[in-house]
C-alpha cells in the first residue's frame, strides 16, 4: 500500500477515536463500550503505521494474502460483537417486559373480594 | 399438585420480587378463581364476552388485561366494573397472561382460567375446565379436538392444521404424551402453576401455548385435557398471516427442541438429589 493509503488509514482511525472519546466525555457511551472500541481503534492505527506487522502474521499463520488476515480479524470481532449485542438485546428486553407487567399491575384495580370478606378500612362507615 | 421444588426455579435467571413484596391476601381469596382476558382492540367483543361470563359464572372474578388497545378496550372493561391491567405497550398474548398471572398469584388467588376476550370461548364450559382442576390437575386445556361425540367442527384451514400438527408430533416426542389441542387459549390453572408460570412465561407467538405446555410438562405439573367446543371468531381477523405463520412454526420448532436437553437434565439433577 502507498504511504499516502496509510496516511489516510491512520487520520480515519484517529479521527474515530477522537469521536470516541468525545461521546464517553459526553456521557453518550458508557466506558465499558469506549474501551471495546478504543482498543480496536488503537490495534487499526498500529497497523496503519507498521503495515509490516500484518505481512508478518499473515506469514506465520500460513495466509498469502495479507489484508485477507485483516478481513478475518475484523469479520470475527463484529461477528462477536453482534453477538454480544443480541444477548444483552434479548436481557433487555425481558426486563423492559417485566417493568411494563409490574407497572400494569400496580395500576389495575384490585380484586373486588367476595361478600363475607372483610371490606378494605377505607370503606367501613364512618360512625358518627 | 405439581412438585414444590419447581417452584424454586433459581436456574430460570433472577426474578426481581414483586413491587407488593410479600403477599398478605385475605385467605378467603385462596378459594376463588380469576379468569384472565387477554385482550387487544376486542371493544366490538369484550362487553357481550363480560357479560356472558357475569351470567353463567357469577362467583368467578375477572381481569382484562389490555395489550396495548388503540381502541376503547380498557374504557368498555371498566364500564363494566371489572378490573382492567392496561400495558403501556403491546407484549403479545405472553406477556399479557404473564401479567395476568402475576396479579392472580399478587392477590392470593388459588386458580385462574385463561379466556380469550374475542368470543370465541363458551363460558358455560367454564366449570368443566374447573372441575377437573378439583380432581387434581395442575394444567387443564380445553381442547377442539378431544370432542368425537359433540361433533365440535373447528376448520383451521390446511397451512395452519398442517403446521399444528408437526407441533403436536414434536411435543409429543418430547413430553411422551399426545395432546389434541396444543395450541388451545382455553385453559385452567392450579395454584402451584400459577407460581411457576408468574415467574416465567414464553412470550413469543405459539410460546404462550405450545411451549408452555411443555414446560408445565417438563417441570412435573399434571396435564389434563377436557373436550370443549368453541365459536367461530365473533369480530377481528386472525392474528397472523402465512409467512409468520411459518416463521413463527420454525422459531417455535427450533425452541422446543433446544430447550429439551437442558429441561431434562435439570430434571436428573433434582431426582439425584432427592
Amino acid at each position: 500500500m502507498s504511504t499516502g493509503g496509510h496516511v489516510l488509514i491512520f487520520s480515519l482511525t484517529l479521527f474515530s477515536l477522537l469521536f470516541i472519546v468525545r461521546m464517553v466525555r459526553r456521557n453518550q457511551l458508557p466506558s465499558r463500550y469506549a474501551l471495546l472500541w478504543l482498543s480496536i481503534g488503537v490495534v487499526i492505527g498500529f497497523l496503519a503505521i507498521f503495515p509490516r506487522v500484518l505481512d508478518r502474521v499473515s506469514n506465520w499463520l500460513g495466509i498469502a494474502y495479507a489484508p485477507g488476515t485483516f478481513f478475518l480479524g475484523a469479520i470475527t470481532m463484529l461477528f462477536l460483537i453482534v453477538v454480544h449485542f443480541s444477548w444483552e438485546l434479548a436481557r433487555l428486553d425481558a426486563r423492559t417486559r417485566l417493568l411494563a407487567e409490574e407497572l400494569a399491575i400496580l395500576r389495575a384495580d384490585p380484586p373486588r373480594d367476595a361478600p363475607g370478606v372483610a371490606p378494605a378500612e377505607e370503606d367501613q362507615p364512618v360512625d358518627h | 399438585m405439581g412438585p414444590p421444588d419447581a417452584l424454586v426455579r433459581e436456574e430460570a435467571g433472577p426474578l426481581p420480587a414483586s413491587v407488593f413484596g410479600p403477599a398478605r391476601p385475605p385467605p378467603a381469596r385462596a378459594a376463588r378463581t380469576l379468569v384472565i382476558l387477554p385482550a387487544l382492540n376486542e371493544e366490538a367483543c369484550l362487553r357481550a364476552v363480560l357479560r356472558e361470563l357475569a351470567l353463567s359464572c357469577p362467583q368467578l372474578d375477572v381481569l382484562v388485561v389490555d395489550d396495548g388497545s388503540t381502541d376503547g378496550t380498557a374504557d368498555v372493561a371498566r364500564a363494566e366494573g371489572v378490573p382492567v391491567a392496561v400495558l403501556p405497550f403491546n407484549l403479545g398474548v405472553g406477556g399479557a397472561l404473564q401479567t395476568g398471572f402475576r396479579y392472580a398469584v399478587a392477590h392470593g388467588y388459588g386458580r385462574a382460567i385463561q379466556f380469550d376476550a374475542d368470543g370465541q370461548h363458551d363460558p358455560t364450559q367454564v366449570p368443566a375446565l374447573l372441575a377437573a382442576l378439583d380432581e387434581g390437575a395442575d394444567l387443564v386445556i380445553g381442547s377442539r379436538f378431544a370432542a368425537p361425540d359433540t361433533g365440535s367442527q373447528y376448520d383451521v384451514g390446511r397451512l395452519r392444521g398442517g403446521a399444528m400438527g408437526v407441533l403436536r408430533l414434536t411435543v409429543r416426542f418430547l413430553s411422551g404424551r399426545s395432546f389434541s389441542d396444543t395450541s388451545s387459549g382455553f385453559r385452567a390453572f392450579s395454584a402451584p402453576l400459577l407460581a411457576f408460570y408468574a415467574a416465567d412465561y414464553p412470550n413469543e407467538y405459539l410460546g404462550d401455548t405450545v411451549e408452555a405446555l411443555l414446560l408445565a410438562c417438563q417441570a412435573g405439573f399434571r396435564v389434563v385435557e377436557v373436550p370443549v367446543s368453541m365459536r367461530v371468531r365473533a369480530a377481528g381477523t386472525p392474528s397472523t398471516q402465512n409467512l409468520r405463520l411459518i416463521y413463527h412454526y420454525l422459531r417455535a420448532l427450533l425452541s422446543l427442541l433446544s430447550r429439551a436437553p437442558i429441561r431434562r437434565r435439570e430434571r436428573a439433577l433434582r431426582n439425584t438429589t432427592r
